[in-house]
């Protein structure tokens, strides 16, 4: 029986101030409705100009259930295209990306279409005379989404025609993007050096919690994070620098009293980021000649107050995370009510030091790889919640921590590091998303 | 071991293998020299393990934290603990210089992984830097390429 589908009210009853039902991870009817609500009405990342050097260039991606294509048209404008052949339905791209030339071609009766979607040309067209072809749709070509901005390179759509407008929905957050780019001396990101791929047996939005959860990493770290230290302290030979790796492993060992201390921001529309005062990142040794650039580029003031900025997560919502600092991006990418695949992405500062470079590549294989000890950690806490959910002894998840009655939703504010208010945040999102999408489309629409 | 022969590198390969396998991770770490490393490259023909993007690259610190965790009381992700099982072909030697003291050998390899009621099998090949130290084969660096790099996995908690 359908509870969700036609029944706004019942999703809505989801989420309460501190607690959410455990239908919105387990419910295959819920993950249906994010797919074809949450992630029409919200702006989803899909790309980065980067990956489109040339013209004819592009890539795949999904967004919901929509197959979609990302392509630079030769006047050098970035087009977002459904990725079907608007003949009998043929995907027209399958590899994750490539370069196409002047124009796509179907592989199955060579229709043609411009770089920018228009239809170019049909094989044997005098079949279609006085066939009142130019009524149909499909001489439209290869539809465009009906929203696509490219902030500072970083490519955004919106499938749904209404809703908020890109201003509207990022606001302010979009200055941990800019100050990921900032970081670059010369302004400019790339994306290099593959992504990881990393498939998780769980519900996606766990690990979009999971990303402002302070409270996890001194506990569920300890073997991996804990043991680095520890070996570490053990085996360093007198006088020897702390290597990059341990770098990188031991601020997860921090105390409660760190993460309380470096503070949550949220933002409107179930944004927000860790690291406000300081970050597990602020303590990285400094890279030769890197400070020298920045102040070239910058001036001495502005430098320092670009790399000041350390932020730690930073949640684009619905479904990625920004680490300006280390220079790399999640993507939470819905599978299945209980299967996520996560891509992590690595950018290069163009301009910096190779080094800076080479920690973001080592900081993605020891965090976020399949083979990442600290992704085993985390991979283990979402399958035996994923698991424990389906216990008929309570429906409630918690996100109660540091909650204060009459918390105010869509507004911007500094609190406490430990706080569960990002997760809340989100979850007011997530109701207020689906909700409008679901109210002005009708199921079965 | 005063002289090498091809047979002594086969053998090598096989029981590293053995030891992943028996889970002898002790007598495994004693395999790599001090500098050694083991490389797991995510991209095709990868040819720098550290400006493109790799699955593991680690020295012997970084080893050493991996085994240690695998026995730690709150490794929660190995409770239960994980089994593995190497089917090699005969190994390849590509590289033979006794005199330099250098040797390579490429192995096609099958490898199952398993925890609680998954199992997965792993498809690829190995190669093996080996040199000789005061007379014993040791590894400088052993690369796993996997045939599919590029494919979202699972957990992939031990050694290939
Ligand atoms: S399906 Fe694409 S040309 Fe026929
Ligand atoms: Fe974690």
């Amino acid at each position: 029986m359908d509870r969700y589908r036609d029944n706004p009210a019942a999703l809505r009853a989801l989420v309460r101030e501190t607690e959410v039902h455990r239908d919105v991870y387990i419910d295959p009817e819920v993950f249906d409705l994010e797919m074809r609500h949450l992630f029409a009405e919200t702006w989803v990342y899909v790309g980065h100009a980067s990956q489109l050097p040339e013209p004819g260039d592009y890539l795949a991606a999904t967004v919901g259930y929509q197959p979609l294509l990302v392509v630079r048209h030769s006047d050098g404008s970035i087009h977002v295209l459904y990725n079907r052949c608007p003949h009998k339905g043929t995907r027209i791209t399958t590899e994750p990306c490539g370069n196409t030339g002047k124009f796509f071609r179907c592989p199955y009766h060579a229709w043609s279409f411009r770089t920018n979607g228009k239809l170019l040309s049909i094989p044997l067209k005098k079949g279609y005379e006085h066939t009142g072809l130019e009524e149909a749709e499909a001489v439209e070509g290869l539809r465009p989404v009906a929203n696509v901005h490219v902030y500072r390179d970083f490519v955004f759509v919106k499938l749904n025609e209404g809703g908020q407008s890109f201003e509207a929905f990022f606001g302010e957050s979009l200055s941990s993007i800019d100050n990921m780019i900032d970081r670059s001396p010369e302004g400019r990101l790339v994306i290099e050096g593959a992504p990881l791929r990393y498939l998780h047996g769980c519900n996606w939005k766990m690990l979009v919690e999971n990303q402002t959860d302070t409270c996890h990493p001194m506990v569920a770290h300890e073997s991996s994070a804990g043991t680095a230290v520890s070996v570490w302290e053990r085996e360093q030979v007198e006088g020897a620098k702390r290597p990059m790796a341990v770098e990188v492993y031991s601020p997860f060992m921090s105390s409660y009293e760190f993460f309380e201390g470096m503070g949550i921001r949220v933002w409107p529309n179930g944004h927000g980021h860790t690291g406000v005062a300081t970050s597990i990142h602020a303590d990285y040794s400094a890279v030769p000649g890197y400070m020298e650039q920045m102040t070239a580029s910058y001036g001495e003031e502005r430098a320092r107050r670009i790399l000041d900025e350390n932020r730690h997560n930073t949640v684009y919502f619905p479904n990625i995370m920004v680490k300006g600092p280390v220079q790399t991006l999640r993507v939470f990418i819905p599978l299945a009510a209980d299967k996520t695949l996560v891509e992590s992405w690595t950018f290069r500062l163009v301009g910096a030091p190779d080094m800076l470079f080479e920690r973001t590549l080592m900081y993605n294989r020891l965090i976020n790889a399949p083979t990442s000890i600290v992704g085993h950690d985390d991979l283990e806490m979402y399958e035996r919640a994923q698991e424990g959910l389906r216990a008929d002894a309570n429906p409630w998840v918690n996100l109660q921590r540091l909650y204060q009655p009459g918390e105010r939703h869509d507004v911007t504010e500094v609190i406490n590091g430990t706080s569960e208010r990002q997760m809340r945040n989100q979850f007011h999102a997530w109701v207020s998303f689906i909700g409008s999408s679901m109210e002005r489309q009708p199921a079965g629409a | 071991m005063s002289s090498i022969a091809p047979q002594d590198l086969i053998d090598f390969v096989y029981r590293e293998a053995r030891l992943l396998d028996e889970l002898d991770y002790e007598a495994w770490l004693n395999l790599f020299t001090e500098d050694g490393r083991y490389w797991m490259p995510a991209e095709w023909r990868q040819t720098d393990p550290l400006l493109q993007s790799s699955l593991m690259y680690e020295d012997r610190l970084l080893l050493r934290v991996r085994v240690e965790r695998l026995s730690g009381a709150r490794t929660f992700s190995q409770k239960p603990k994980s089994r593995a099982q190497h089917l090699l072909q005969a190994p390849q030697i590509d590289l033979f210089e006794p005199d330099a003291g250098a040797f390579r050998t490429w192995t096609s390899f099958h490898y199952v992984e398993t925890r609680n009621d998954v199992q997965t099998l792993y498809a690829g090949w190995a190669t093996h830097d080996l040199v000789l130290l005061e007379g014993t084969l040791k590894i400088k660096l052993k690369r796993v390429d996997l045939l599919n790099f590029d494919a979202p996995h699972g957990n992939i908690q031990l050694f290939m």
